[in-house]
């Protein structure tokens, strides 16, 4: 599986719940229009590490500098070039965490023990040391402030990760806060939850289950561990009843955001359909199980 | 540049090439924008459209069935790094389609339309001469919603994202025009061999 990766860029079999022409063919260019200038490459950039944030046991936050690094939006991600020193390489993408507004650049990646590329960015890596990336990617699974909201976002696991994204964004950028937003996550037991300070912090000081005061409210479940004492949360999976219970209804037309492993976006955004969400306000992103990649 | 303490650690793919930047699954991961459509046999239908948006031909799903079935085994390559070798398909091809319409290719492009609203853009080149079949069986079974059943469209020579889900048509375009995530930054045509991921590769 790919690390932390929800590659929000194409795979083939993605397709998107909503096209931007509708499904339609996209309107070809009149024959009189002069000729398109071919886009500009994405360039591989060299990414030093300016230091490591130990996340959980597996999962560990990269802050990178990426000279001329030319921005992203939240939700969008990059691909990953390592090379061995004899010229074998390999890549992945990962998604990133930090918001548009932060000078660096911040992956979080999850450790698949049997991988290759997420055993050293989530391994072997340390401050100083330099790989190749380029980006940003995808164009979809994205969310500014200026989209308004009200913002749900919904994360399975390190499906997280691109929604930090997001919530970071949302308290930094002009009127992001102003966005009503709510977060449910799912983790394995407390001792997977990646970001639970920070999260807590930018809900106002709220822990596993409350509301909050800054327009930001978070719940988090756990699937598989038994809650400690205090639990304010969710126990078991996200199912049709917590969705009604915890995010914003259908009526209110929220932007759905949902992240995770691929049968957990699945079962989550096929209950928000049928709980009535338009399916063209429900923006998903899959990843794994990639058969031991990462 | 060489990443400090990086080295292989996959296994060779045994003689087996696969594109650059690639590495090799036995999964068959799924990757969709939004919720899995599900469409009801009996309301489904493929339609051929020419330039102008008319219908060229349309089939129900037991008329497609109906269509001389081709089978192929064929490696697969997704745009976010895996491949998936030998994977078998059933489905009807390109050519065949065309033959039963009983019309030529219209124009030499076409914009591939599915239910969920997403489209993508091929070179009629890119599907004749059996490179192109609308599929219905993946592995020996009916092909799973997830992974774009009631039918997809399979086009394996290039990247994975051009062999949409859930298809329910083909419109010819006489100039190519960008589908769903060729207006998002990915590549017009998607060869992997060429490692065509993004605009501009």
């Amino acid at each position: 599986m790919p690390a932390i990766d929800p590659p929000g860029g194409a795979d083939g079999i993605r397709a998107a719940s909503v096209a931007p022409d509708g499904g339609g063919a996209a309107p070809a260019a009149p024959a009189s229009s002069p000729a398109p200038r071919p886009p500009a490459r994405l360039a591989w950039r060299e990414a030093e590490i300016v230091r490591v944030i130990d996340e959980t046991p597996s999962a560990r936050s990269l802050v990178l500098r990426v000279p001329a690094w030319p921005g992203h939006l939240p939700g969008q991600h990059v691909d990953v070039r390592l090379t061995a020193d004899d010229g074998y390489q390999a890549q992945r993408s990962y998604s990133i965490a930090s918001p548009p507004e932060r000078p660096e650049l911040v992956l979080t990646v999850e450790r698949i023990d049997d991988g290759e590329v997420s055993p050293w960015l989530a391994g072997e890596a340390r401050a100083g040391d330099r790989f190749e990336l380029r980006g940003p990617i995808g164009g979809y699974f994205t969310w500014t402030a200026a989209a308004g909201g009200p913002l749900q976002l919904v994360a399975g696991g390190s499906g997280i990760v691109p929604l930090m994204s997001m919530l970071r964004h949302r308290a930094l950028a002009a009127g992001g806060r102003e966005v009503p937003a709510r977060l449910l996550a799912s983790w394995r037991g407390v001792g997977a939850m990646v970001y639970r300070g920070e999260i807590a912090a930018l809900a106002g000081g709220a822990s596993d289950g409350a509301g909050d005061g800054r327009g930001l409210s978070v719940v988090h479940t756990l699937t598989r561990e038994a809650p400690p004492a205090g639990w304010a949360g969710e126990r078991g999976r996200v199912d049709a009843e917590m969705l009604r219970r915890r995010v914003f209804a259908a009526s209110e037309a929220p932007r759905v955001y949902v992240c995770g492993p691929t049968p957990f976006v699945e079962a989550v955004a096929s209950a928000l359909v049928a709980l009535g969400h338009a399916r063209e306000r429900v923006w998903t992103e899959r990843f794994g199980p990639t058969g031991g990649g990462g | 540049m060489i990443s400090r303490g990086f080295r292989r650690k996959r296994a060779d793919t045994g003689g087996t090439a696969v594109p650059p930047g690639q590495y090799v699954t036995t999964d068959f991961p799924v990757l969709s924008a939004g919720p899995t459509p599900r469409t009801r046999i009996a309301d489904w239908s493929f339609a051929l459209e020419d330039a102008d948006g008319k219908e060229m031909f349309r089939w129900g799903w037991f008329e497609l069935l109906a269509l001389p079935a081709t089978e192929v085994t064929v490696d697969i390559h997704c745009v976010t790094k895996w491949s998936k070798l030998g994977t078998r398909w059933k489905g009807v091809t390109f050519d065949d389609l065309v033959l039963a319409a009983g019309r030529p290719p219209p124009a030499p492009f076409v914009m591939a339309f599915c239910d969920g609203g997403y489209t993508t853009n091929l070179a009629v080149a890119d599907l004749e001469a059996g490179k192109a079949m609308v599929a219905y069986e993946y592995d020996g079974h009916a092909l799973a919603p997830e992974h774009g059943g009631p039918a997809r469209l399979l086009v394996p020579h290039l990247y994975f994202w051009k062999s949409a889900k859930w298809v329910r048509g083909l419109r010819f375009m006489q100039a190519d025009a960008p589908g769903f995530w060729e207006g998002l930054g990915y590549h017009g045509r998607g060869d992997p061999w060429k490692e065509e991921r993004y605009a501009g590769d």
